[in-house]
Formats: C-alpha cells, sequence, structure tokens
C-alpha cells in the first residue's frame, strides 16, 4: 500500500487582535499532528467543537497554509511548491462539506457545478465532461435527469450526494468530509455512508474523515485520531482504541456517547466543565482540569505523544490510569 | 389519569385540504414519567409539542378531539387562563440555545421575568430565586453569570440558563426540543444529566423530542415512533428495541452504525420520507417497507395494541406467532 497523505508536526495559530494597544494573542488551533495516509484506508479524526479539526481540514487541502510542519500530498511536498505544482496538488485533495444547503451554489445547475472541476482542471471537451458527469451521477444514485435540475429542487442526502460526486469528480487521492453526515437524518445518514464506502472500494481513495460522532467513525474508520485544543490526545487502529482507550479524554468520549444498548453496571465517566478558552490554555496537559486522573505533574509538563498499547497516547499516567 | 391526553391531533398548514403535517396523532403523557417522540426530520414530533404550547401561526390550523393537560382543554382555553398554564405547568426547552435566549438583556433578568409573571415575586426575592435556580443547574459563579449577557456564554451554558427558566414555574411537564443536538458530546452527556436529575427531583413529566435512538434508549421511559406526521408504534423502552413490531422501527434501529456489527454497508430504507404529492393512498410507508403486501397499498393501517404497546401496521414483526399472520418474506 503506498502512502497519499503524509504530515508532520503540522501546526496552524492565529493571531488575534485583543485591541488597540494590547499585544495580539496566538491562538494554536492546530499543534504538532502527524499521521501517515495510505490510499484506500480512512484516518478518523474526533474531538468537540474547538479542538482543531476542522482547521487541520483547512491545512491538508490546502485552503489555508500551515504555520509550520510538513505535509507531503502523492510524495510531494506542499511547503515551497510552485504555483503551478500547488494547482496539480489541489486536484489530489477534494473536500465535502458538513452542510450540503450552503455547499452548493443554488442558481447554478447540479450538471455544471459536476462539470466544473472537469473545466478548470482538464481540457476535456464539453461532451467529454458531460459523459463523465452523467457516469459520476449513475455512480452515486443520481437520475440522468438530474442534470439539468437546481440544489434546491433536492434533500439534504441527495445533495451531499451531488457534494460528494463533486469531490470525485477529479478522481482525487484524499478525500477529506469535514462532519459529512451530521447534518442528515439516521436513515438517509446511512445510505450516504454506504456509498462513501462504495466509492472508497471503486477508486481506492484515501479519507480523512472528521466527525464528532463516534458510532459513525467506529463504522468508517481504520485508524483514529482524538483531538483535544488542538493536539493530539491519542491516535492508532480503530479496534485498539475503541477496545481500550487508554488517554482520559478518549474514555470520557466514549463514555459519553450514548450508546442503544446501555449497560447499567459500567458506570458513566462524568466530565465536569467545558472546553477551556483557546486563548488562555492551561498550563501542561490541556485536558487536566476536567481530567479525574490528574496530578500536579499534569498542571506544569505538557505530555507527549508516546508508543503504548499498539497505538500513541499524549499522557503522563496513562500506565497507572489502565493497569498496563 | 394522564398529565397530558392528545387525541386525534392534526395540523396543516394552508387550507383544509392541505396535508396534515402531524395526522391523527394520539398520545398520553403520565405523571413523572420519561416519554421521547423520535422521528427523522419532517416527521411532525416538533409540530405536535408546538401545537400544545400554542406556538402554530397562521396559516397552520390545528384540530383535534381532545388536547387536555392537567385537566385544562389547551384547544379552548385563551388569553390570560392560557398564560397561566404556559411556561408555569408547561415549559419547554428549545433545541438551540442560543437563539432561545433574548441576547439584549442580562441572563439574570431573564429568569426573573418567569419569577415575575408566575411567581408573583419581584425585587430581591425574584433575584435570589433566579440565583437558586442556576445554582440547581449546576452553572458555576451563579452570582456573577446573573449580570451576563447570553453572547458572554457557551452553548452548554445558555442551555442551562434556558433549562432554569424552564423549571423556574416548577412545571409538571417540561417539553425538551432536541435540547443536545446542537452541543459537543460531553457537554450532551452533561445536560441530559441535569434534566433527568431534575425529572426524578421534581416528578415532573419530560418529554424528549430527538432523532438520537441512543439518547431514547439511555433516558426514556417509554417511546413513540413517528413518521411523516403519525405514530407508527409506542412501547416500552428497552423492549421495545429488542423486538420493533414497526417495519419502520426495525429499519431506523438497522440504520444506527452502532449496529453495523463490522459490516462494509449499514443496512438503508430506500427512498425518502413521502411529501405533499406522493403521499400513498395506503400505510404511508409502503413505497419504502420491505415487507409490503397488497393491503398495506390499498388500506391506510390504524395504531393498534401489538404484543409489547401500540403498532400502525397491518402484518407487526415480532409478535407471538398466535397473534398475527405473518407474511411470507
Amino acid at each position: 500500500m503506498s502512502v497519499v497523505l503524509t504530515a508532520r508536526d503540522l501546526t496552524r495559530h492565529y493571531e488575534v487582535s485583543r485591541g488597540l494597544f494590547k499585544p495580539h494573542a496566538t491562538v494554536r488551533a492546530l499543534n504538532g499532528v502527524s499521521f501517515d495516509l495510505e490510499a484506500g484506508k480512512t484516518l478518523a479524526v474526533v474531538g468537540e467543537s474547538g479542538c482543531g479539526k476542522s482547521t487541520l481540514a483547512r491545512a491538508l487541502t490546502l485552503i489555508e497554509e500551515p504555520s509550520s510542519g510538513s505535509l507531503q500530498i502523492g510524495g510531494q511536498e506542499v511547503n515551497g511548491a510552485s504555483k503551478a505544482e500547488r494547482k496539480q496538488l489541489r486536484r489530489d485533495v477534494q473536500m465535502v462539506f458538513q452542510s450540503p444547503y450552503a455547499s452548493l451554489n443554488p442558481r447554478q445547475k447540479i450538471g455544471d457545478q459536476l462539470a466544473e472541476p472537469l473545466l478548470i482542471n482538464t481540457h476535456l471537451s464539453r461532451s467529454e465532461r458531460r459523459e463523465k458527469v452523467q457516469a459520476m451521477m449513475q455512480q452515486v444514485g443520481l437520475r440522468p435527469e438530474h442534470y439539468q435540475r437546481y440544489p434546491h429542487m433536492f434533500s439534504g442526502g441527495q445533495r451531499q450526494r451531488i457534494a460528494l460526486a463533486r469531490a470525485m469528480m477529479l478522481n482525487p487521492k484524499v478525500l477529506v468530509a469535514d462532519e459529512p453526515t451530521s447534518a442528515l437524518d439516521v436513515s438517509i445518514q446511512a445510505q450516504v455512508l454506504n456509498l462513501f464506502m462504495d466509492l472508497q472500494a471503486e477508486f481506492n481513495t484515501a479519507y480523512v474523515f472528521i466527525s464528532h460522532n463516534l458510532a459513525v467513525v467506529q463504522h468508517v474508520a481504520d485508524d483514529v485520531l482524538v483531538m483535544y485544543l488542538g493536539r493530539p490526545a491519542e491516535m492508532g487502529p480503530k479496534e485498539k482504541i475503541y477496545a481500550k482507550p487508554l488517554h482520559p479524554y478518549t474514555q470520557a468520549l466514549l463514555s459519553a456517547t450514548p450508546t442503544i444498548h446501555p449497560d447499567p453496571a459500567k458506570p458513566k465517566i462524568k466530565i465536569v466543565g467545558e472546553l477551556p478558552n483557546p486563548l488562555n490554555p492551561p498550563s501542561g496537559c490541556a485536558f487536566h482540569k476536567r481530567c479525574p486522573h490528574a496530578t500536579e505533574r499534569c498542571a506544569s509538563e505538557e505530555p507527549q505523544l508516546r508508543l503504548l498499547d499498539a497505538r500513541q497516547v499524549a499522557c503522563h499516567h496513562a500506565e497507572v490510569i489502565n493497569g498496563l | 389519569m394522564s398529565l397530558l391526553n392528545i387525541k386525534n391531533l392534526s395540523v396543516r398548514f394552508g387550507d383544509a385540504n392541505a396535508v396534515p403535517v402531524v395526522d391523527g396523532l394520539d398520545l398520553n403523557v403520565n405523571k413523572g414519567e420519561v416519554l421521547a417522540i423520535v422521528g427523522e426530520s419532517g416527521s411532525g414530533k416538533s409540530v405536535t409539542m408546538m401545537a400544545l404550547m400554542g406556538l402554530i401561526d397562521a396559516p397552520g390550523i390545528i384540530k383535534a378531539d381532545a388536547l387536555t393537560f392537567d385537566g385544562s382543554d389547551m384547544l379552548t382555553l385563551k388569553g390570560r387562563a392560557r398564560r397561566k398554564i404556559i411556561g408555569k405547568d408547561l415549559a419547554m426547552v428549545f433545541q438551540d440555545p442560543m437563539t432561545a435566549l433574548n441576547p439584549s438583556y442580562t441572563v439574570g433578568f431573564q429568569i426573573e421575568e418567569v419569577i415575575r409573571q408566575h411567581l408573583g415575586l419581584s425585587g430581591k426575592a425574584a433575584r435570589q430565586r433566579a440565583l437558586e435556580l442556576l445554582e440547581r443547574v449546576e452553572i458555576p459563579g451563579a452570582a456573577s453569570r446573573l449580570n451576563a449577557y447570553p453572547h458572554q456564554l457557551s452553548g452548554g451554558m445558555s442551555q442551562r440558563v434556558a433549562i432554569a427558566m424552564a423549571i423556574a414555574g416548577e412545571p409538571k411537564l417540561l417539553i425538551a426540543d432536541e435540547p443536545t443536538t446542537a452541543l459537543d458530546v460531553t457537554i450532551q452527556a452533561q445536560i441530559m444529566d441535569l434534566l433527568l436529575d431534575l425529572q426524578r427531583d421534581r416528578d415532573m413529566a419530560l418529554v424528549l423530542i430527538t432523532h438520537d435512538l441512543a439518547v431514547v434508549a439511555e433516558t426514556a421511559n417509554r417511546v413513540c415512533v413517528m413518521y411523516a406526521g403519525q405514530a407508527v408504534e409506542v412501547g416500552q423502552v428497552p423492549a421495545l428495541f429488542d423486538a420493533p413490531a414497526h417495519p419502520y422501527t426495525e429499519a431506523l434501529l438497522a440504520a444506527i452504525p452502532e449496529h453495523s456489527q463490522g459490516a462494509r454497508r449499514l443496512a438503508t430504507l430506500p427512498g425518502i420520507v413521502p411529501g405533499r404529492y406522493d403521499r400513498p393512498q395506503g400505510c404511508l410507508l409502503s413505497p419504502r417497507c420491505p415487507y409490503v403486501q397488497q393491503k398495506c397499498r390499498d388500506v391506510r393501517p390504524t395504531l393498534d395494541p401489538s404484543a409489547l404497546g401500540e403498532v400502525r401496521c397491518f402484518f407487526p414483526l415480532n409478535q407471538p406467532s398466535h397473534a398475527n399472520q405473518e407474511p411470507a418474506r
């Protein structure tokens, strides 16, 4: 299997103005994220709002420059790439957004929207483009007569199919999906998730799947990256993380997720408080103020990712907590 | 005698011939119970409760054989008498806490407004009561939060304030319309804990409107599954989740990723909810139902007693074998 996306110590900081005479504050929206993603595999990024999931998506799709770190798409380094190279690289990473209501142009026909990536990036003739669009529409379960219709004539699930078709038009190496099913109903979500899985099997595309729904992630992912306040908390194979989460935050997230077969014998881990202000993050481990296992060391020293039980975890006390 | 009694409720928008958004709904809520109403968008779950609260404006038309809450007929009750009940004995928490609060007034003022209206307290006494309520909903630093404006609060905090306002009048029935949909997972767990704690504490009935079956499984005593404006199944939790009688309930449960059991594809129900122009003559699920028979296409079923509750299906699933003739699959 070939690695199509490599991130090394990716960071993205934002300067925030606090007033005319005060120095700028820095928000570390993304702080030291590294991973490798192989073709045909899915990396799921999990976390609550403000954890940096969407910033990661924007960095991976070259919508925003990372502040530091290295990003390689299909083996080519993004940093220092020329304008022409960047244009080529952008073809290889496509994105599906959360809201299918906002991500389609309401004034353009579906067929034209699907043809636009081809118009910009290829030299195909009008009839060739139309042929490709029709083929892709069939692939995602849209009927040929939908070509001439406008977005408002479609339901949310159908729109997300269109958005997915548009992202797949150029046969990208990597597809970044930012909460693609959170605006959809359960039965429609199942249809769209199935489509994601079918397209991946067909085109061998690598997915970066961003979600806060752990049940969905468990279904689609190969690897899981759990983030908290811009930092990776735990990363590893799905089976390992779901079977035995090692980081207290992962444990809390999994425990807080409602399940259809609740086990009354298993007490829920109660997490107090809310996500800290990213402008003023806590010292040491970002999670220590909410963590039931926090010690003095957690308040002073920031834990680094380290290998433990076949996954990486950023917690000083992972062994003690989990009896390893 | 149930606390809330809804008989044959229909809500339409437009003229009397318009397709009903809620179509012949019967529902009872007992004192102190947690009833969940589940369904997908457009199934009529929110509109039902809005009709009860009097939040349906023209061109909405509400018709019902009975709509009684705690002995009062909510269909005919008007003006002052109605306002005495709504917001006091019958309160509601909405989905989006950011828009449920008035951005121009402080949190304290908005809670005190409820207290002044319904409890007749004013001045210091109202302030004190508001503070107690904020502490009850576990807002840290409650005293300083009284003077905060909604934009200074996070989503979870705003929802706590909205809950404080709802419980200010010691309601007998609290309606929570997707109270945690806009919140993160850990905050969702905190808010659900709080709502259930309040419910037990005050022996209050709670109607939880949600599309998340897992939330239902963890919180409710009873569940009403709605599809296209009709209740298709009513039953006890968790029995109904183990043995759903209606094909739609079964399909909803099967579509949850948690139930995929490692399979690459999820079970899906083909097609979409019928709209106003393609409403079937028979059972509303018939175009999508995997067990459909000719009878289902011709006649619309009624909500009838089943092994575990009530179900709107001619050929209910998971019934004791003598109770019905299972169709050939």
